[in-house]
């Protein structure tokens, strides 16, 4: 999957003040999955976005303009915790969403954005609640400058963030992983016959084929 | 430098430091579910990649796959067939091990990764489920990745992360009769709250952990992810060379000798650092048992349901009144006593044989109430066969149990539109998630131990298993 490059952006935040904000809510499980990495916008946050009985649910925030435009999501702590399932950035990333700015992410959560392009920030408590204070229907626009590693806040206050620097290249550059890697095959290859003369029965897989 | 137990793992792994914290790292064993295995495998195939060390990979069905008697490779999950095609047509010419629908080894991966001995102390295991922390037990390295980490995996056998901080906990004291692993987990998220251990590799360690047999120390681990760890780890010991010695994919032999001898110095250094610790005493543990909507909304079960005003944050307070709106329990209710109509026993977190030995203790010579729905899902096939040795099916059919094939069935295929409880169950289960919807729209699911779980699935509400009296004739 390559990745649209991440430096610059300005756009809509919204706030969802929750915490423990888990996958299987993020996307649930039943609103389609399929095997492929696309086509999940509509399957976002489906259970607060939609009522039981069909139809957008009016309260909840995504659907209330000018928020339908998200591009930065805040969220209370360990947003993201629960499931493995990348779906849940895919959905994010789909919808629009960049950037989920959060105390505390799933680490799961937050190696499968880095994956997808999406930046997940991290500040602290009291700093996400400023921000989240600040967004009104009014007043809305956020920038993220990932070069920086500032967040522009509807005010203009300057909130400084921290990415590891290899993951924040792969986001500015849209990256793919697997290629960079593969271009270490030396390293792998010789990490991989030492070790064997070291532990011979990690690379011994005897048992039955099937 | 002494170094503790994980930064041992850590260091014989690194193929290379990345630059600020983050690293390349061996990947010794992977392995493949039918959902993100199944996007993983079509990545590569469209993108003419090759799988690395297929001999290090194996793949198995649990997650999409019914459970009920004379299932086949089909589901009623939406959309759940197309990974169960694709995945099982993809995986062989990859030539990587696949235990399926009828391979006496399927199973949950998290079950039958340590019971084949396909996992190792001192190794680095990958899954593409984010319960795969469950096989720290056995003293591996081991966390739930993503579909793409998982393709990089097959495609470069690595991973890239970043170097987790440490943090040991000292689970102290003996736990009294009638309490379990499973009560020691959910004490410890409640106490530190579900992102306690976020941003750690995390040690259980203390009397209470060294006296645990493998499959407790499997519950344990298992819910290192509820707490936010990238994994749950144990330093292997005698429990564990016996658990190992003699499993299908275990070593042998002179190879059997040289890993033990290398096992033994993976504990921690006398004066190794950690970077936290907590301390929980299980002395004066009492059995767990969930009231909302994560896991750290656990209580000791002759508790009562505390006021979600009383939290400090702000954010923390609307949070638990949103979990007390959804459950609908009120501030000072009790928790036992709250009517079911559903009880599960099973999921990666509770469905290994002394899980179920434990359970059917509790169900001899008892009935289901009236109105319960239970059902009972082994983790793995050779779980269930083993249970069936012992007679354990019976005890739970007479009872009234519902007696499955493996997989992970309703512990997540409520939120998936598959086996689900109906719409507004309130229902007791030995799972790990009691996440909103998660196992069926609306349904109020309630954690706890199998034997909480067995004991309330009688009593047809909430209940404390050693509140029951010895059955007639017993």
């Amino acid at each position: 999957m390559n990745m649209k490059p991440f430096v610059i952006e300005t756009g809509v935040a919204a706030a969802l003040m929750r915490n423990n904000i888990d996958t299987d809510q993020i996307t649930p499980g039943h609103t389609g999955m399929k095997v492929q990495k696309t086509g999940f916008g509509e399957g976002l946050f489906f259970n607060w976005r939609y009522l039981s009985g069909g139809g957008e649910n009016p309260d909840f925030i995504l659907n209330r303009p000018p928020f339908r435009e998200t591009r930065f999501l805040l969220a209370g702590t360990n947003f993201g915790c629960g499931s493995s399932r990348e779906f849940a950035v895919w959905a994010l990333r789909d919808f629009g969403i960049r950037a989920v700015i959060a105390p505390s992410f799933g680490a799961i959560f937050a190696s499968n954005c880095y994956m997808n392009g999406v930046a997940p920030i991290a500040l602290p408590e009291d700093a996400v609640s400023l921000l989240a204070a600040e967004i009104t229907p009014e007043a809305y626009t956020m920038t993220v400058d990932l070069s920086r590693q500032v967040i522009l806040s509807p005010s203009s206050q300057e909130y400084s963030f921290h990415i590891p620097d290899l993951q924040r290249e792969r986001l500015l550059e849209g990256l793919d992983a697997i290629d960079a890697t593969r271009r270490r095959e030396p390293q792998i290859a010789a990490f991989q016959a030492a070790d064997a003369l070291r532990r011979p029965w990690v690379y011994k897989v005897e048992g039955r084929m099937a | 430098m002494p170094r503790t137990f994980f930064e041992k793992i850590w260091d014989d792994h690194v193929v290379a430091d990345l630059g600020d914290g983050a690293f390349l790292i061996h990947i010794d064993r992977h392995f493949l579910n039918e959902v993100s295995g199944a996007v993983s495998l079509k990545e590569i195939d469209n993108r003419g990649r090759t799988v690395r060390n297929p001999e290090l990979t194996f793949g198995t069905v649990d997650h999409v796959l019914e459970t009920v008697p004379g299932r086949g490779m089909t589901t009623r999950m939406p959309g759940g067939n197309d990974f169960l095609r694709e995945f099982a047509q993809r995986i062989g010419p990859h030539g990587i091990r696949f235990f399926g629908l009828d391979d006496p080894r399927q199973g949950i991966v998290h079950v039958i990764a340590p019971e084949l001995g396909a996992i190792l102390p001192g190794m680095t295991f990958i899954c593409g489920d984010s319960h795969t922390c469950t096989v720290g037990a056995v003293g591996a390295f081991a966390w739930g990745v993503g579909s793409s980490d998982s393709e990089h995996a097959l495609v470069t056998q690595t991973a890239i992360l970043t170097k987790p901080r440490t943090l040991r906990v000292n689970f102290t004291g003996t736990l009294a009769p009638g309490v379990h692993a499973k009560d020691m987990i959910l004490a410890l998220i409640a106490k530190y709250t579900a992102d306690g251990g976020t941003g750690y590799a995390i040690e259980f360690a203390g009397e209470a952990v060294r006296s645990l047999p493998m499959d407790g120390r499997l519950t344990l681990c298992n819910m290192a992810v509820e707490f936010g760890g990238r994994t749950g780890m144990v330093a292997p010991d005698e429990i564990t060379f016996a658990y190992l010695k003699d499993r299908e994919f275990s070593p042998r032999g002179a190879d059997w000798d040289a890993a033990v001898a290398y096992w033994r110095t993976l504990a921690s250094d006398p004066d190794a650092i950690y970077d936290r610790e907590y301390t929980l005493d299980c002395s004066t543990l009492e059995p767990q048992v969930t009231w909302g909507t994560s896991p750290e909304h656990s209580i000791a079960i002759g508790g009562t349901m505390p006021d979600p005003q009383a939290a400090a944050d702000p954010i923390a307070r609307d949070s638990r009144q949103r979990a007390a709106n959804y459950v609908e329990i009120a501030p000072g209710d009790n928790v036992k006593g709250l009517p079911i109509s559903g009880a599960f026993i099973g999921s990666c977190t509770n469905s290994r044989i002394d899980d179920l030995r434990a359970a059917a203790a509790i169900l001899r010579g008892r009935k289901v109430a009236d109105g319960v729905t239970a059902i009972c899902v082994p983790g793995s096939t050779a779980t269930k066969r083993q249970a069936e040795a012992e007679g354990l099916d019976r005890i739970f059919r007479e009872a009234g149990f519902e007696w499955r094939e493996a997989g992970c069935s309703l512990c997540m295929s409520g939120a998936t539109g598959g086996e689900s409880f109906p719409r507004d169950a309130r229902v007791i289960a030995s799972t790990n998630r009691n996440f909103e919807d998660r196992q069926g729209p609306h349904v109020r699911s309630h954690l706890a131990s199998p034997v909480t779980v067995a004991a309330s699935a009688i009593a047809g509400r909430i209940a404390d298993a050693r509140d029951l009296a010895a059955p007639e004739g017993n």
